[in-house]
């Protein structure tokens, strides 16, 4: 066991745990944190995706000892329910999802696209997230919503 | 027999301050006179009124549903059909879905049945429970009930007095038995059916609320690990569990027989267990499995499976045939592969068990659990909470009793256990292999007059509750084992094996024939429309080569065949938007197909034009558009069919495309999401559906529709592009340039 500092969402948190152990697990179970997925543990789906220092890690294979003294932001601190992130209203507004266990990682991937490329083209967005897996086959969806907050975000 | 329920109709309590009408979920079978007069829909079999729907004092309505939320929109939907029967605003609408100890018992959340029979049913409860509010208004302010007005639940009288119906919960009694003699309104009174309400379940979805049972966290809960056999036929002779109960963290391992698994304080130290677990166990294998690919298929075919025969139709007066065809179709086995790995959280406490669950049946589980813990159904309670979409039968029902069995080793503390990835796509029960042998005539004007259709599968329902015996995975690992018994075929009209293998079309001479193999060393269950997408993809695909050889076009030869108007009119609204050209050839690498089923011959109608391209030196095949449209009879929320529609031709498209299960004479070798890749973003079609609401005509179920069509046109799209046909699934690169490359006989 060793302790480490993690950033997360703004906070700063110690958790005392193996230092190989997956972020993921420390998202999920110590802070309590539910947007990041655990899908695969393979870094083969995409629904842990978080990401630090602003870039798009998956979570599952990122041991904790690499995320000390990194900004780590998860979908919760994008927005809330009440004050949503344009990309939150615009997955919501589009109906973007049949079960939404991909959702994460797709929400969060496209933040990290678009917060390097606000106008992104159709093919730039599917090639973002040509890494995630979407089961329910929402995929269509997915693109439009990430082309409509893309839209809100740059008026 | 008669069903009575067992609280006086009368009767009504009061619980936690809040008036809750009568409340009487269980009712007993007693001597009485007669049968009850049926009921619509699951009304039938949950006949109290307080069974569906609860007036709350604070102004709110709480309706129960057996059906439970994939992911598909139900809660939405049965919210709409409730606020319109009752007239309140939506927003007041609370739903209660999947819970052993609260909401009806509807069996299994499948079969694109959930609107048809809960929908149904809700809808016919609350017109009466609007009625029975109306009369207690009327009483209750000393008028007639006819002048009556009911705005967002406030009844008012034509002298403007109101009594609202929070007011009015405790004293209209809804714990009486439902007559289903209000007439539900008519389509032009709806003011949500109809409408594209947004889901409910999708904003906590997108904010990191708690939206799924992988979310919860009870007090002291540990985590939970599963240890496989490595194969279907294996056996565990020795395990190291001392060192693994050494290990940092780990409450309790758990041994029983070949089932082995985990608990620990923390997830990744329940994972560390497991693999240590992993390392130290010894098996012994058998080779158990049948032969892969091609072989497969003959081996299906030769064993020693009587032909039942399903339909079979004659006529007298029909032409000999001037042509006849034959053609032979395969699907390998294919997975749900669901992107969450299954999960159930258990809880035991005084002998009395607790489970989370996303199960399609928590009724049928519940069955189940009782016989392998010998426990009285009573004193198991299971609520749904929604798990990763399922597709059918995955693992939800067999990790709970995973979970359920480490939770007895570690006290009080209750066990939340998830599947690895490995487990998931090692131990789903998979959609089955098929065969499909069609053979068909035509006369001289090119006119069907003979066909038939022999198939050959395994089940498509081994679901908790398909047969006797326990249909959970870990019962047969057990020292002493609890049998999987082989479940019959699901029967027509719905089908199983032979789901969609009738033709909707005129034909004067059919038979259907299927050969049910009814046990088999490689697990199968139901995988998103059973028989149907395999069945729906021989017999459209064989449409189309029975079209060619009558030199006709695709579309017009559907027509010409069918009675039906509402098949007709999807397939000309498909036809109509895709910009359908008659007989246009493709021209070697793009090419354009066409297909229809109506699901079950009982559900919606759906009928899609596929545009695909190949490259010719690779074989990949691209589907770059699919327009479809469909007639789900009346429509409660349009963009909710569209998402199952859109959903359905995509992941159709992936398992047309991509997907099989690998494995060899003793395990299955398909693990990870590098063994089944799926449809990928950069891959995924442009999709246009066209809706044809009905709405004076009865809910047809839609989640299932669009996935046997979808094959089809996309088969009938390439033999169209480049003249030769494949009927082998899934069409990989590799088989695709095999075909190419091969020589017409």
């Amino acid at each position: 066991m060793a302790s480490f500092r993690l950033h997360v969402n703004g906070k700063t948190t110690t958790v005392s745990v193996e230092p190989g152990t997956p972020l993921l697990y420390v998202l999920r179970n110590d802070l309590e944190l539910n947007g990041p997925k655990f899908g695969c543990g393979l870094a083969q789906c995409g629904a842990c995706t978080v990401l630090m220092d602003g870039k798009p890690v998956r979570s599952c294979v990122t041991p904790v000892s690499a995320a000390a003294n990194t900004r780590v932001t998860t979908i919760e601190s994008l927005g809330t329910l009440e004050r949503l992130h344009p990309l939150q209203r615009a997955f919501i507004e589009e109906q973007a999802c049949q079960c939404g266990y991909c959702g994460n990682g797709m929400v969060m991937s496209a933040k990290a696209l678009l917060d390097r490329n606000p106008g992104p083209s159709e093919l730039e967005i599917k090639q973002a997230l040509n890494g995630h897996l979407c089961r329910c086959a929402s995929h269509n969806r997915i693109v439009r919503a990430v082309q409509r907050a893309a839209k809100e975000m740059r008026s | 027999m008669s069903v009575v329920p067992d609280v006086s109709r009368r009767d009504f309590v009061k619980t936690g301050g809040a008036l809750v009408i009568g409340f009487a979920l269980a009712p007993r079978v007693a001597l009485a006179q007669g049968r009850p007069a049926p009921l619509p829909a699951s009304l039938n079999t949950n006949r109290m009124l307080d069974a569906w729907l609860r007036i709350d004092p604070n102004g709110t309505v709480t309706i129960f549903t057996g059906k439970i939320e994939l992911g598909q929109g139900i809660g939405t939907a049965l919210s709409q059909i409730a606020a319109d029967e009752l007239d309140v605003d939506l927003q007041r609408i609370q739903v209660v879905s999947g819970d052993t100890a609260r909401t009806p018992n509807e069996g299994q959340t499948a079969g694109s049945l959930s609107v048809e029979q809960s929908g149904t049913a809700l809808r016919f409860a609350c017109a009466e429970a609007r009625d029975v509010l109306v009369s207690a208004a009327a009483a209750k302010l000393g008028v007639a009930a006819p002048g009556l007005t009911v705005s967002d639940g406030a009844v008012t009288a034509p002298g403007g007095a109101t009594a609202t119906y929070w007011e009015l919960a405790g004293s209209a009694g809804l714990n009486r038995e439902a007559t289903a003699q209000t007439k539900p309104k008519p389509a032009a009174e709806h003011h949500w059916v109809g409408r594209s309400v947004p889901r409910r379940d999708i904003p906590k979805k997108f904010t990191g609320g708690a939206a799924y049972v992988q979310d919860i966290r009870l007090p002291g809960m540990v985590f939970g690990r599963v240890v496989r056999p490595p194969s279907p036929g294996a056996r565990l002779r020795s395990v190291d569990e001392a060192a693994a109960r050494r290990l940092p963290g780990v409450v309790a391992v758990v041994r029983d027989g070949s089932f082995l698994a985990v608990a620990a304080v923390r997830e990744e130290q329940a994972i560390g267990a497991r693999e240590a677990l992993k390392r130290s166990a010894r098996w012994t294998e058998t080779v158990s499995l049948p032969p892969a690919d091609e072989a497969l298929y003959r081996h299906l075919m030769s064993l020693p499976v009587p032909g039942q025969t399903v339909s079979e139709k004659t006529s007298v007066t029909a032409a000999a045939p001037a042509k006849t065809l034959e053609a032979l179709y395969t699907r390998p086995y294919q997975c749900h592969a669901s992107m969450g790995p299954s999960c159930a959280v258990a809880r035991w406490q005084e002998g009395k068990l607790v489970v989370w669950t996303h199960s399609q049946g928590v009724f049928p589980l519940r069955a189940e659990l009782a016989k392998v813990f010998d426990m009285s159904p009573q004193d198991i309670r299971c609520i749904h909470a929604e798990g990763a979409g399922c597709y059918g039968h995955n693992g939800a029902d067999d990790v709970v009793l995973d979970a359920a069995l480490v939770a007895r080793a570690t006290g009080a503390r209750p066990v939340k256990l998830q599947w690895m990835r490995d487990d998931e796509f090692a131990w789903e029960p998979y959609g089955s292999a098929m065969v499909m042998k069609l053979s068909g005539g035509i006369d001289a004007q090119g006119n069907v007059v003979t066909w038939s259709h022999e198939l050959w599968s395994q089940s498509h329902n081994t679901r908790p509750g398909a047969s006797a015996g326990v249909n959970l995975l870990a019962a047969r690992h057990l020292a002493t084992p609890r049998p999987l018994v082989p479940p019959a075929d699901v029967p027509q009209p719905s089908g199983g094996s032979d789901r969609n293998a009738i033709p909707l079309y005129d034909f004067p001479n059919v038979k259907v024939v299927k050969h049910y193999i009814a046990d088999a060393p490689i697990r199968t269950s139901a995988l998103r429309t059973l028989g149907g997408y395999a069945n729906v993809f021989a017999l459209e695909s064989f449409v189309d080569e029975l079209a060619a050889a009558a030199g006709a076009d695709p579309v017009e030869f559907r027509l010409r065949h069918l009675n039906d108007a509402r098949a007709r009119a999807v397939i000309e609204a498909a036809a109509q938007r895709a910009g359908w050209r008659p007989s246009a050839k493709g021209d070697g690498e793009r090419g354009r197909g066409f297909a229809f089923a109506r699901y079950k011959n009982l559900a919606c109608y759906c009928a899609m034009a596929a545009d695909v391209e190949v490259e010719r030196k690779t074989g990949l095949v691209r589907v770059a558009r699919v327009v479809a449209a469909v007639d789900a009879g009346q429509i409660v929320n349009p963009d909710g069919v569209v998402n199952q529609i859109e959903g359905g031709i995509i992941q159709s498209t992936s398992w047309t495309l991509k997907e099989s299960v690998r494995f060899d004479r003793t395990q299955v070798t398909t693990r990870s999401w590098a063994d089944y890749p799926i449809l990928r973003f950069t891959e995924v079609p442009e999709v246009d559906v066209v809706l044809l609401d009905r709405p004076d005509e009865r809910f047809l179920g839609v989640g299932e529709g669009a996935q046997g069509p979808a094959a089809a046109a996309i088969a009938n799209a390439l033999a169209n592009a480049t003249g030769k046909r494949l009927r082998a699934l899934p069409f990989t690169p590799e088989r695709v340039r095999r075909n190419l490359l091969q020589v017409d006989p």
